[in-house]
């Protein structure tokens, strides 16, 4: 007779909520993985390296002041995953860029995720991503 | 080519040789998206501006591929290295082919 300890059925117990917890994410995590193997072409971004300096409220989703930063990057793409269409743009650096940051303008269809993709001078891509909300959308239609 | 179209840059008049130097440029555009639709329900055709760059003295200081996620008269804040006396050439490409440029001398001082 094989005794199933307090232990074993514990670990049982975490192991189901786990595989839940992970089955149930890819609908949303796929989309934005997409987004992002678009501008990697397939390779991991690793977390960290980057800076995304974004609102955490924005009013008007029609211009968001945004500022990306990775030390060492020699491009970086800003995605904004709820839009229409994700992409917003890439900066890429130049031999007389002073600092590896820039600060634009951009427009938020709703409430969403905005993610910096950066590939760095050695190939890596680095990723971090920023949550704004947004009170008036700004993709018209 | 689009109507009203002016750029605005600023850049310090002078800096010390090798110095980072932070630049703004903003260019009046509608930045049409695409996504928008008239009175009639007519989409709205796409027209913005998909293309910035900035260059010193021939050399590339940063190049920005634009989508129509970026805002009405698009902003740019970035910094630059300057290591000798020269001029920056900023240029931008609308997506009817047309292309606004705008030069500013920096002097060693």
């Amino acid at each position: 007779m094989t005794e199933v300890s307090r232990r074993a059925a514990l670990t049982l117990g975490t192991g189901t909520l786990a595989y839940v917890a992970l089955t149930g994410m890819p609908v949303f995590a796929s989309a934005t993985d997409e987004m992002i193997a678009a501008v990697t072409g397939g390779a991991e971004a690793v977390d960290g390296g980057i800076d995304v300096i974004a609102p955490e409220i924005a009013e008007n989703g029609n211009t968001v002041p945004i500022e990306v930063s990775a030390p060492g990057a020699a491009s970086i793409t800003i995605l904004a995953t709820g839009n229409p269409n994700p992409g917003v743009a890439t900066f890429n650096f130049g031999p007389l860029a002073g600092s590896r940051s820039a600060s634009t303008r951009i427009r938020l269809a709703r409430t969403q995720d905005v993610i910096a993709v950066a590939q760095m001078e050695d190939g890596t891509f680095r990723k971090a991503s920023a949550n704004v909300k947004v009170t008036i959308g700004g993709c018209g239609g | 080519m689009a109507k009203g179209v002016k750029p605005r840059v600023k850049v310090p008049k002078t800096a010390a040789a090798g110095e980072t130097i932070t630049i703004k440029t903003l260019i009046s555009h509608k930045m049409e998206s695409g996504q928008r639709k008239d009175g009639d329900g007519n989409i709205i055709p796409r027209s913005i501006i998909n293309r910035f760059t900035t260059d010193f003295n021939g050399q590339n200081v940063i190049d920005v591929t634009i989508e129509p996620a970026v805002s009405t008269n698009p902003y740019f804040q970035f910094e630059a290295v300057v290591p000798e006396a020269g001029e920056f050439k900023f240029t931008w490409y609308d997506d009817d082919g047309s292309v606004y440029e705008e030069t500013k001398k920096v002097a060693i001082g």
